[in-house]
């Protein structure tokens, strides 16, 4: 119950925007603000009132939904540690990023009643206890993403929202076949509760093929190389609002996925993948990391250091230890709200130069000091320095992965070093150097909205690398179960 | 014993029919509205008369026609259409023919036709119902008399149905020559019995019945004249064409191929797999360059046609259980297609009432002027691209697992990489109702309620099949149910 409310919160929204009148089409915003926050609260409550002792799932729902011949798909909704604190993330973000387009003024009424309906499909994708439901939510989001995109991006935003649309969809075509395969194989359901427990055989492909599909679906999402080019396109043309959602929360649906979805359902395979999801992972750190410092376009550059960060989710996954993948869903967290972070103040730099060239700005720290600190304290989280968020996150991943796939993180160490230096050079000409007198005059961040949205996440990221146990501690009960699966595979 | 009591359905249409023709004639300035909605009312009558013989036993006439649960779903669908074609025709038609009598009266006679094509068990009666539809579509599609576009097409419509027919009939010499009979019982009583000697003449035979049937159902190679047709008739009977006749022919498809010919599933199965395949790739492929809306969907309803193939395909190579399931799903689908293609014609004819262009770039920010019409087109466009939600996923969903069978696998992942091949066209038209201002001096404008509320109804049921599939299932599993009871005596002999 608690979880359909949580749901519906959004899209009530959506709805009551959608009734609007055009006239009063200015409190659009309001609206959408309202939903937000009532969203954010609700499960601000439910995360603290969730007891991370429970095994299994909280605040279940189950009803009856389609009883068709072989079809038994239920409405079944519930949250346990993995996904609670990644709900929390995806209410934080939406708010972040209703917030953020207070300054949108082109056709309001539709961009925040899809905004909102967005929030609600990742909120579902998050909550989803039937694979079918999982897979409904994971293409009703593309709907959504790719108006928000073409209509109120930038630059070739047709192109970006086409592409990211038929990736997607050529991901989920690899999915829905391999959700039907377990369904329908021995012991199997499309109960992701059941599928969790048992151990499916004889499906009509080898399972290893079955995890396969699985996994591009999920690697095109969070992306991991050669399936990420969707991602620059998408991100660099996106509004600020969506850039916040798609790398905040989308992404995470990938990592979400195989933790969820492969691992526990398929452990012996994830065993056997487990050195190529490292290995890919690895590679995604470093080719990211060497992509990026080739980048001229800011939007771009964060987009590929998101290929470098998802790529240490990777390995933290594929290393299939406790320890590795607490450090992967946590930086899942941290991603999302670094990551964001940067997106919102980029956002709110191109909202007055109008220009993400990195080469035509610099010098912005005397004009915009407040924009640039904001900038400078989620780039320094971005590269992971100790006490922000990200540095928690990576070397929990590391430490947990290096015993088994050595390699791997010594060659992922290297790709965090390179961040850093893509991150201080950026830095270095955007804020610092010599002052361009092209931007005397441009305003600093001056609205309400503004400073609510880059203080605040700028408190995330301080709470998440300061207490890491506020989100460890709920995390650690459910990620216990989904070792135990693999561990009693290893046996 | 002879029981007319079984057609008192078609006798309430036919009867209308002439009704609705002789007020004309009587009263010739009768305002169109009114012979519309009488129209409507027939249709109604119609399907509550039909829905007394829902779970009726053995309603048999002569052997010839069979009236069971099959049969009444397929009248429920043709009341259904019909009744909202014919309201999408009221404002269509009103200023654009002298008459309009025989039109609507025309509607329901091609209703009949297709009642009994789903009714008949017998190759002659199954025939003569299908030409009963066909010929009331070749004077539906031709109309506009004025309209050069619309006598073209008709006048090519009528020469491909013609040599159609010819094929089916000469198909049906070939397999009455083997059977000496031409009731489906007694075919595959006999097709049991034949020696193997007469192979050839039987592959010729169902080669031709299927080219036949083809044509009518529009799939590739034999889809020539569909786009031709689509365009050029008035749009409310392009809607008809693409559901009414559609339905119509998988009717027939289902009664013939489950009965009379499954015992020799051998011979023709291959060919309606290779059938199936050819016409969802042509029907995506061309749809993909279509600037012409009518065409555009004449291409993607094509490619519908493929994946309703598949189950043919299915019911060939599995085993009862597969076979039941599958054409349920078919049924099921087809319920599915009909209500967001009505949608879309909806929408359609409104605009083009409105505006007079009928091409994709026609929609140019419709968004902005017409929002709830942008949003029914979306709505139906998605339920045939498949995504969830909409019922276009969940139809698709069971027909491709129920035809999931091991000779099939290569046709199944066919029909998936299509369906999603062909999101990008329905989301090139989504592009220019969304992404783009409406042209220069364009002002909102405001539906009329009447189809306001059909919109909304189809939308409403577009949406409602897709989430809550459950009751439409069943129904369409109650209706392929005798379909399964005849058959399932055949299949024990085989």
């Amino acid at each position: 119950m608690e979880l359909t409310i949580l749901l519906l919160i959004p899209v009530a929204g959506a709805v009551l925007i959608g009734l609007l009148p055009e006239r009063a089409e200015q409190n659009a915003r309001w609206i959408a603000l309202l939903s937000a926050v009532a969203a954010l609260a609700f499960s601000l409550f439910l995360f603290f009132d969730f007891d991370s002792a429970t095994p299994g799932y909280s605040y279940v729902v189950k009803e009856r939904w389609v009883d068709i011949s072989s079809f038994n798909l239920h409405y079944h909704l519930g949250v346990d540690g993995i996904s609670l604190p990644l709900i929390v993330l995806t209410t934080c973000l939406t708010l972040a990023s209703v917030l953020i387009s207070f300054s949108v003024t082109k056709r309001q009424r539709l961009y925040y009643a899809l905004l909102l309906v967005l929030a609600a499909s990742v909120l579902g994708v998050f909550m989803a206890l039937d694979f079918m439901l999982f897979f409904m939510f994971w293409e009703l989001e593309l709907i959504p993403m790719f108006l928000l995109i073409s209509i109120w991006g930038s630059g070739r935003k047709e192109y970006s929202a086409m592409k990211f649309v038929l990736y997607t969809i050529a991901g989920s075509a690899f999915m829905l076949v391999a959700i039907l395969m377990l369904a329908f194989a021995d012991g199997g359901s499309f109960d992701l509760v059941e599928l969790g427990e048992s151990n499916v055989s004889g499906a009509l492909l080898p399972l290893g093929w079955v995890f396969a599909f699985l996994f591009v679906g999920f690697a095109v999402k969070l992306p991991v190389f050669p399936l990420h080019t969707w991602l620059p396109d998408a991100h660099s043309d996106a509004p600020t609002a969506v850039s916040v959602m798609l790398a905040g929360v989308l992404l995470k649906m990938g990592g979400y996925g195989i933790i969820r979805m492969c691992v526990t359902i398929m452990p012996e395979q994830a065993e056997d993948f487990g050195i190529w999801m490292a290995g890919l992972g690895a590679f995604s750190i470093l080719y990211g990391a060497f992509v990026t410092l080739r980048q001229t376009d800011f939007k771009r550059l964060i987009a590929y250091s998101s290929v470098s960060h998802m790529g240490i989710v990777l390995l933290g996954i594929g290393a299939l230890g406790k320890t590795s993948i607490m450090g992967a869903n946590y930086q899942m967290l941290a991603h999302g709200v670094v990551t964001g972070m940067l997106f919102v103040m980029i956002g709110l730099m191109y909202d007055r130069t109008h220009t993400r060239e990195i080469a035509k700005l610099g010098g912005l720290g005397r004009q915009m000091p407040l924009i640039t600190t904001g900038l400078v304290f989620a780039g320094f989280a971005s590269l992971g320095l100790p006490a922000l968020a990200g540095f928690i996150a990576e070397i929990t991943v590391f430490l947990g992965a290096f015993e088994k796939f050595e390699w791997a993180v010594l060659a992922s160490i290297f790709g965090v070093v390179l961040s850093a230096g893509y991150i201080l050079w950026t830095l270095q000409r955007v804020v610092f150097g010599p002052v361009k007198h092209d931007w005397d005059g441009v305003t600093d961040q001056h609205q309400w909205w503004e400073h609510t949205v880059a203080g605040g996440m700028a408190v995330l990221i301080l709470i998440l690398g300061l207490y890491p146990a506020l989100m460890m501690d709920t995390m650690s009960g459910s990620v216990d179960q989904v070792i135990a699966r693999v561990e009693e595979v290893q046996s | 014993m002879r029981d007319y009591t079984i057609f008192i359905p078609e006798f309430v249409a036919a009867g209308g029919a002439v009704l609705i023709i002789a007020l004309e004639l009587i009263w010739p300035r009768i305002r169109r509205d009114i012979l519309a909605t009488l129209t409507v009312l027939v249709s109604l009558g119609w399907i509550g008369a039909s829905l007394a013989y829902i779970g009726m036993g053995d309603n048999n006439f002569q052997g010839l026609i069979q009236v069971d649960n099959f049969t009444t779903f397929f009248r429920i669908l043709a009341g259904g259409i019909i009744a909202v074609v014919a309201i999408m025709s009221a404002t269509y038609m009103r200023d654009r023919a002298k008459t309009a009598s025989e039109y609507y009266g025309l509607l329901l006679v091609a209703g009949i036709g297709m009642v009994y094509m789903a009714a008949a068990r017998e190759l002659i009666t199954a025939y003569i119902s299908l030409e009963l539809l066909s010929f009331s579509l070749y004077i539906l599609v031709g109309y506009l008399k004025r309209d050069a576009l619309s006598s073209e097409a008709s006048l090519k419509y009528i020469l491909l149905g013609a040599f159609s027919s010819a094929f089916l009939l000469y198909g049906i010499s070939l397999i009455y020559g083997i059977t000496q009979t031409t009731y489906y019982d007694g075919i595959a009583d006999a097709l049991l019995a034949r020696s193997g000697d007469t192979d050839a003449a039987a592959v010729v035979g169902f080669m031709l019945i299927l080219t036949g049937v083809g044509f009518k159902v529009s799939a590739a190679p034999f889809h020539m004249w569909a786009p031709d047709a689509y365009e050029g008739a008035p749009i409310p009977i392009t809607a008809f064409l693409s559901t009414l006749s559609k339905a119509a022919g998988f009717a027939l498809i289902l009664r013939l191929f489950t009965s009379a010919i499954q015992v020799d599933a051998v011979e023709w199965r291959w060919a309606v797999a290779l059938l199936s395949a050819a016409t969802m790739v042509v029907g995506n492929l061309m749809a993909i360059q279509q600037t012409n809306l009518k065409r555009l969907v004449a291409y993607s309803s094509i490619g519908q046609v493929g994946y309703m193939l598949v189950v043919v395909a299915a019911i060939g190579y599995g085993d009862p259980e597969v076979g039941r399931d599958a054409s349920s799903a078919l049924l099921l689908h087809i319920v599915g297609y009909v209500v967001s293609t009505l949608a879309l014609f909806t929408a359609i004819t409104a605009i083009y009432n409105r505006t007079g262009d009928d091409s994709i770039p026609g929609l140019r920010g419709l968004a902005e002027t017409q929002p709830f019409l942008a949003l029914v087109i979306v709505v139906s466009l998605f339920s045939f691209a498949g995504l969830p939600f909409f019922a276009g996923f969940a139809t698709k969903l069971f027909m491709f697992q129920s035809s999931t069978t091991d000779g099939l696998l290569w046709l199944i992942a066919l029909a998936v990489v299509n369906s999603f091949v062909s999101l990008y066209y329905y989301l090139m038209i989504l592009r220019q109702m969304y992404l783009f201002d409406p042209p220069e001096g364009a002002a909102r404008w405001r539906l009329n309620p009447v189809m306001w509320c059909m919109g909304a109804a189809l939308i409403g049921a577009t949406i409602a099949i897709g989430v809550y599939p459950g009751p439409f299932f069943e129904a369409a599993a109650h209706a392929t149910e005798p379909l399964y009871q005849q058959g399932a005596d055949l299949l024990v002999q085989r």
